[in-house]
């Protein structure tokens, strides 16, 4: 089964002609991706290897009515609108990998998807994968391979490097799901743990988690009261992190004295997820809870 | 980022919320005619973009206007908690029953905005929702809809006002709920909204922040943030993303979670991480010279570490960022890369080709490059 994604996803590219449409375009295709068409105002005609594009989704998806979701690299200032348009124009995913969106467009636009009963992830996210199925996102595909480890994160590259080492262990993954770096995303930690619950092909799952927020703590708080159906491991980036600064991703930071790493830590550690403090050790972690 | 309180000031105003009297003063005749002009007691506040001031210095009251100039005398050109006073605001001091708060923020998990409001103002609210967390009133606002002025209203009896003071609260609440959506604030507050004898309120302060992301929509509160070191300000202006630290082994990666992760990493051997600094994904040459000069110029470094995972960043980019930034910066400290991904094999060759060295696993290098920079001396 796997989450979100399998190789009946039908996917839309908005924006798909500038410099890293086109390119995740081409190596989602690579992939193997569904992708059946893309949309850029004013290049309706043209295509990216092969994949026709058209100036609306509305044409988009009246040529193609097996299009089910889609994926947004349109830049921040106009992402709020090819959002809308690809929520008003039915898609059941929407994929927004865009960085610095507004918190008050995303604020507003996550709102309206959840009323309207349509899954986003991000924005500011590397997508989701379930490797051999479906790559919806920007991350290098060769470093996933397929298997039973559900992963969720915060964090693009870094959840690059846990795949990578989970693959070099053997441990293959169902779906990776980077929920994006910023204040608000479209479904956020807890509810793609909540996901990967119901997913029998999911038998382990791995927690990325970094600094700000209380993703983490909530997860923390959700295993303590109703607990969890299937092991958990967990690593928290930013245990070295000062407060009020801005490490890179919009949401990650220490403000008002909460959503530090050790509180995330001690949180998780004492709903008995063990928190790894090198990536390496996620295997060994991920095997000996899968044994208990 | 943060505007000056006095920008926060002008926007209350120009939403007809109540202010004291008061001028924007850039020299202390300024102040001494300002002061004049209130010709009642006044309040010298000195307009920086830093918590505390207050117990720093930055805010001191003057009962006459040759106080207010000596004041101003001092404070004009001051360094207060590391930043150089350039302007004051002169305010009529006023004397409030009662302190009040009032402001908006962003609930992450909530994906809504939230009214938090207090009887208790004037005082730091962190430290109020650790002593007497039952003293603040919050709600949370469906985006999509709004505040209503029944919440307004709600908040207004909830933390115990009445009558007046209780219509003013609802309107002054509503008001600011509209500057904290037109400028795209993160934070709007007044602390202390002041209830005077009369029961009328007035923001004795006004606080708002405006999220990063928007400030494209909002060219004109543009500021440098002054709490950024020189090099901070400088890796900003090249859209990296750097973050000054207290140690002396300097990081470099691609993607915010990856750094994060090296820095904990290299602590967890027993070394000490100077910086955080993201050259972000899909980085070009350029992007990744950039980084490494702006690394390199803190002085104190005694070992570079370079940590790459290339996705949609090409290794070859890196490569050949890294070996040009290295030869103009005639390198003396010893450097570590960890370089896996998209083109590793060209990247690779390349540096072979310039003699530096890599590895491929992020824990090995960050053993060695902690290695390397205490071992020699």
């Amino acid at each position: 089964m796997t989450i979100l994604v399998d190789k009946s996803t039908k996917v839309l590219v908005q924006g798909a002609t500038g410099r890293e449409g086109s390119s995740h375009t081409l190596a989602m295709l690579k992939y193997g991706t569904n992708v059946v068409a893309g949309v850029t105002p004013g290049k309706s005609g043209s295509n990216i290897g092969g994949v026709p594009i058209y100036n609306t989704v509305k044409q988009a998806v009246s040529e193609h009515p097996e299009i089910n979701s889609s994926i947004i690299f349109v830049p921040a200032p106009y992402n709020a609108d090819a959002v809308y348009e690809a929520l008003d124009s039915g898609m059941k995913l929407i994929v927004d990998i865009t960085e610095h969106v507004p918190v008050h467009d995303s604020l507003e636009f996550v709102n309206y998807a959840r009323n309207k009963g349509v899954t986003i992830i991000g924005p500011n996210c590397p997508g989701v994968i379930s490797p051999g199925d479906c790559k919806l996102g920007i991350m290098p595909g060769q470093i996933f391979s397929k298997g039973n480890v559900g992963i969720v994160s915060r964090s693009g590259t870094l959840t690059y490097e846990i795949a990578w080492v989970l693959t070099k262990a053997g441990l293959g993954q169902s779906t990776a799901v980077g929920v994006g770096g910023d204040p608000i995303v479209g479904r956020d930690t807890v509810e793609i743990i909540e996901m990967f619950e119901g997913d029998p092909e999911t038998k382990a799952l791995v927690v990325i988690g970094e600094i700000g927020g209380d993703a983490e703590e909530r997860l923390a708080l959700r295993i303590r009261q109703v607990g969890v159906k299937k092991p958990i491991v967990s690593f928290i980036a930013g245990r070295q992190a000062p407060p009020g600064k801005r490490m890179g991703h919009a949401g990650a930071i220490i403000s008002m004295g909460s959503g530090s790493a050790g509180g995330k830590i001690k949180a998780l550690e004492a709903s008995g997820v063990p928190v790894a403090e090198l990536p390496s050790q996620i295997p060994v972690l991920i095997s000996k809870s899968m044994r208990q | 980022m943060k505007i000056h309180e006095w920008q926060a000031r002008e926007l209350f105003e120009k939403y007809n919320i109540p202010v004291p009297r008061g001028y924007l003063c850039r020299n202390a005749d300024e102040v001494r005619k300002a002061a004049a002009d209130i010709a009642k007691p006044v309040v010298v506040k000195a307009q920086i973009l830093v918590a505390g001031r207050g117990k720093a210095g930055g805010v001191k009251h003057a009962s006459s206007p040759d106080e207010a100039l000596s004041i101003a005398q001092d404070m004009i050109g001051a360094t207060i908690k590391g930043i150089k006073v350039t302007s004051v605001l002169v305010v009529e001091a006023i004397k409030p029953e009662k302190e009040l708060y009032i402001g908006f923020t962003i609930d992450r998990a909530m994906r809504a905005v939230t009214l938090i409001a207090s009887s208790e103002g004037g005082v730091d609210l962190e430290v109020l929702a650790k002593t007497e967390p039952e003293k603040i009133y919050r709600k949370n606002i469906d985006p999509m809809v709004g505040l209503h002025p029944y919440e307004a209203r709600e908040a207004a009896y909830s933390i115990g006002l009445s009558d007046k003071s209780a219509n003013d609260f609802t309107s002054i609440c509503l008001k600011i709920f509209e500057i904290f959506n037109s400028v795209d604030a993160d934070l709007a507050e007044s602390n202390p909204l002041a209830v005077r004898f009369d029961g009328s309120l007035v923001a004795l302060d006004s606080r708002i922040t405006l999220d990063d992301n928007a400030v494209f929509r909002h060219r004109e509160y543009y500021q440098v943030d002054e709490e950024l070191s020189p090099l901070e300000m400088e890796a900003h202006a090249a859209d990296l993303a750097f973050v000054q630290l207290d140690g002396d082994i300097g990081i470099i990666g691609n993607g915010a979670g990856l750094v994060m992760a090296t820095i904990d990493v290299v602590a967890h051997f027993g070394g000490k991480p100077a910086n955080f600094l993201d050259m972000g994904g899909g980085s070009s040459v350029e992007s990744v010279y950039r980084a490494v000069k702006i690394c390199l110029e803190q002085k104190s470094l005694k070992a570079l570490f370079v940590n790459i995972l290339g996705g949609i960043t090409k290794c070859d980019d890196v490569a050949n960022g890294l070996v040009r930034a290295l030869k103009e910066s005639q390198l003396k400290i010893p450097i570590t890369v960890r370089m896996v991904g998209t083109n590793e094999e060209e990247g690779r060759k390349i540096l072979s080709e310039n003699g530096i060295w890599y590895l491929d696993s992020m824990e090995t290098a960050a053993e060695a490059v902690v290695k390397s920079a205490y071992s020699r001396n």
